[in-house]
């Protein structure tokens, strides 16, 4: 099946300030794809390029086979977008508008049973609306028209833990039904629970696609053991789950048995690699470790 | 009508104060001007016509122009400020499906507000009915789009809601004198009425003036009129900042 989501080479320029510097992602359709990164990376500018709200400086952006930039309305009934930052009339009440927004779509979910799973009342003015009613209402408003391709800017920034839980059940739901998801997202947590894959955006460059296992190796993989050396006759580990070359630098990630065994592999050879390292591994340690790379590469020795 | 067109006006309903400006205080300065005696006979200085009789049109265009320069821009640069049209872009209504159904809210208010001035002035004062009902709705919708255009000008070129209210204000008084609130164009000494006809609303006041009376319009306020018109929205579809 050919990729829902199709980026290529995207620069995205803002008078001198590079945001984007060629950005290439594939989403397949039913895919639920996770975007990572720190402040300022260009997560938003990404989403608002798949979304169409900006026109590419350079490269292409497809999203089922169309230039959102360029096919407006197409577009639109294609692609629900919650935007980190979009306001509503304020005497707009909750019910009216996800009515509202239902009527823009052919063929709409129950937008009031939705705010209502989500906890919103219906009756409920936008202006009055706290920062995280407001955020779930966006969640709704995205979510309504049953689109193909949802774009999911801070999914649950601001939300408390309970509302945090019923919005991932709700995208787990979407996604059973076949769209396409692409949510960007500070949460670690939240990416390992709800992405097929992840991208991590640094400086306005995909810095790495994986999947979260492959990223972090998990709880399969709660051991990280790397040093300097080659990778010659030591797969087959037990429990290894994977096992990276960069440069000279190998890294094996499994349990305390893969920990041992490579151990004892060395031992027999008899060589003492330089740099050894044992470490218990967590997706904040794998993104920390990604980010930290970039600044400070004598961290990693 | 779509959806979105009713649902700006629930939203308009819901703030009756903004209303009670372009529906009602045009027919209740009417009334008060009505209640003036010498205001209801007929005076020689206006060929034998009354004040009240001029102030008929006046007090319609002032509902325009309370709609057009005074309500819209505030409400239009908001939506943009407020990031509404943002997240309207996502939407297959487009901020475009937005603007119309806000534009249409707001000539609905002129429109009611324009009926309750005929009223007032048929019943209340003995005014004729315009004269000339064709050529009087031509006008009016002219001056509706003329007015409605510079609006949209300045919602869509100003910096912030601020700036929109205090410009749209500035041309709000302005108007008010071209249309003749104060003093009706029709009594205006000529050269300042030779200078008021090349305004929208001081061009609308005399073309509806003449199609009161059951005239068809002279040609230049037409031709001033039907300028602006295009002018206006040409430069507010033109120059307006969706962000």
């Amino acid at each position: 099946m050919p990729d829902i989501i199709d980026v290529h080479g995207l620069r995205q320029e803002f008078g001198r300030t590079t945001v984007l510097r060629g950005i290439d992602l594939h989403v397949a359709e039913g895919e639920v794809f996770g975007i990572l990164g720190p402040n300022g990376a260009g997560k938003s500018t990404t989403v608002s390029a798949l979304a169409g709200l900006l026109r590419p400086t350079a490269g292409t952006v497809r999203v089922a086979g169309i230039d959102p930039a360029a096919n407006r309305i197409a577009a639109t009934r294609l692609i629900g977008v919650q935007l980190q930052q979009a306001g509503l009339q304020p005497k707009l009440r909750v019910g009216e508008a996800v009515d509202l927004f239902a009527s823009f779509h052919r063929d709409p979910l129950d937008g009031r049973e939705l705010a209502e799973r989500l906890g919103l009342p219906p009756e409920k003015p936008f202006e009055t609306l706290s920062g995280g009613q407001q955020q779930r209402l966006a969640i709704v408003l995205a979510l309504v028209g049953r689109p193909r391709v949802a774009l999911l800017d801070e999914l649950t920034t601001g939300l408390d833990p309970v509302n945090r839980r019923t919005v991932w059940e709700l995208i787990e739901e979407v996604r059973d039904a076949g769209t396409t998801i692409v949510l960007v997202s500070h949460l670690l947590e939240e990416v390992q629970r709800l992405c097929d894959r992840i991208a991590v955006l640094e400086s306005g460059a995909v810095k790495v696609v994986d999947t979260p296992a492959g990223l972090v190796a998990g709880s399969s993989a709660p051991v990280v053991v790397s040093f300097d050396g080659d990778v010659d006759g030591i797969d087959g580990l037990p429990g290894a789950v994977s096992l990276h070359r960069n440069g000279s630098r190998v890294e094996v990630s499994g349990t305390d048995d893969t920990a041992w065994a490579l151990l004892d592999l060395l031992r027999d050879r008899g060589t003492r690699p330089q740099g050894l390292r044992i470490s218990s591994r967590t997706l904040d340690d794998a993104y920390l470790d990604l980010i930290r790379e970039e600044h400070t590469p004598e961290d990693v020795t | 009508m779509t959806t979105i067109t009713r649902t700006e006006f629930r939203l308009a309903l819901r703030s009756p104060g903004n209303l009670f400006w372009p529906v009602a205080f045009p027919a209740i300065l009417l009334t008060i001007l009505g209640l003036i005696p010498s205001f209801r006979e007929p005076n020689p200085d206006l060929g034998g016509a009354r004040v009240i009789d001029l102030y008929v049109p006046v007090t319609i265009l002032l509902s325009v122009i309370m709609s057009g320069l005074q309500a819209l821009p505030p409400v239009l640069s908001a939506y943009r400020e407020q990031k509404v049209l943002r997240r309207y872009a996502t939407t297959p209504a487009r901020p475009f499906g937005l603007l119309m159904a806000q534009f249409a809210v707001q000539a609905a208010t002129v429109v009611a507000g324009a009926v309750l001035v005929l009223l007032v002035g048929r019943l209340g004062f003995d005014a004729q009915l315009p004269g000339a009902p064709g050529p009087y709705l031509l006008v009016f919708a002219m001056a509706l789009v003329a007015t409605f255009g510079i609006g949209g000008l300045i919602a869509g070129t100003a910096a912030s809601t601020k700036t929109a209210t205090t410009v749209g204000s500035v041309a709000f008084i302005a108007s008010m004198f071209t249309a003749g609130v104060w003093f009706p164009v029709a009594a205006m000494p000529d050269p300042l009425r030779d200078v008021v006809t090349f305004t929208p609303l001081g061009a609308a006041a005399q073309a509806m003036d003449s199609a009161a009376t059951g005239q068809w319009p002279e040609l230049l306020p037409v031709l001033v009129l039907t300028g602006w018109a295009v002018t206006a929205t040409a430069l507010a579809v033109r120059w307006f900042r969706w962000e």
